[in-house]
């Protein structure tokens, strides 16, 4: 093989590594859903503690009478928003969901989480290529996961 | 025609449509042990949501086990009376379910 087929033989071998990386990217996520602690989920999102952001609002209760169904709805004033992960810091598997905003959603999403007992939710947001989050306490007077 | 899982109202204010949306679903973290056989019950839970305006998508989710059972969701987006909305959920076990609505339609 001569010098110019070697180097264009390299080209597509770099060209197609990146044909991997979706998939590898999709573990990750995968992975994250599994994670049973906070820096474990944070771990496999590849992210650094995100700055904490005032303009994150978590709506939860003070104090959850039935753990099994919590309400609480999260609204990031982020311009940009187009994730934002929930997460509940005192479960089994903190990562509750990952929610995904086309251009045309508002960033906002009300839901019902379980529980296990008094602990954070905590929004993580992305916008554009960053990542900020907000966490709110919420006490649990009987726990959420059905024992 | 079998009972749909999923009641959702789609509803036009200011520019936006209001989706609101309950599924019919155990969400069973497989944590839980049945008291009549002392064995757990294996985790059955959504595990992506889907909704659609006029085909295209426009808000997805994830979920896990810490969803609670019969999954409620509030979402909003920019559209109109007319408008084509459909929210579509897959589960772990490989079930899934659709509805559509048209925005202004009962």
């Amino acid at each position: 093989m001569n010098r110019r087929g070697f180097l264009q033989f390299g080209a597509v071998v770099a060209s197609t590594s990146t044909l991997l990386r979706p998939r590898i990217a999709l573990a990750k996520e995968i992975d994250a859903f599994q994670a049973t602690t906070l820096d474990g989920v944070f771990g496999a999102l590849s992210l650094p503690i995100p700055e904490i952001s005032d303009q994150i609002k978590i709506e939860a209760p003070k104090v959850a009478e039935n753990g099994a169904n919590v309400p609480i709805r999260i609204i990031s004033s982020i311009p940009g928003t187009t994730e934002i992960n929930a997460i509940v810091s005192g479960n089994p598997k903190p990562l509750a969901a990952r929610y995904r905003f086309g251009t045309k959603a508002n960033a906002a999403i009300s839901s019902r989480v379980k529980m296990r007992k008094t602990s954070d939710v905590i929004a993580v947001v992305k916008a554009g290529d960053n990542y900020f989050m907000a966490k709110t306490e919420v006490k649990v007077t009987l726990g959420g996961c059905g024992g | 025609m079998s009972q749909s899982t999923i009641k959702m109202r789609v509803k036009q204010k200011k520019g936006q449509i209001w989706l609101r949306a309950l599924i019919k679903h155990p969400m069973e973290t497989g944590l839980r042990e049945d008291k009549t056989t002392g064995m757990l019950v294996p985790a059955h839970f959504i595990n992506h949501v889907v909704v659609e305006a006029n085909d295209e998508e426009v808000f997805s989710a994830d979920l896990s086990t810490s969803i609670s059972e019969n999954p409620f969701l509030f979402i909003q987006f920019d559209g109109i009376e007319g408008d084509v909305v459909r929210l579509t959920w897959q589960d772990n076990l490989g079930n899934s379910d659709s509805i559509s609505k048209v925005v202004g339609q009962k």
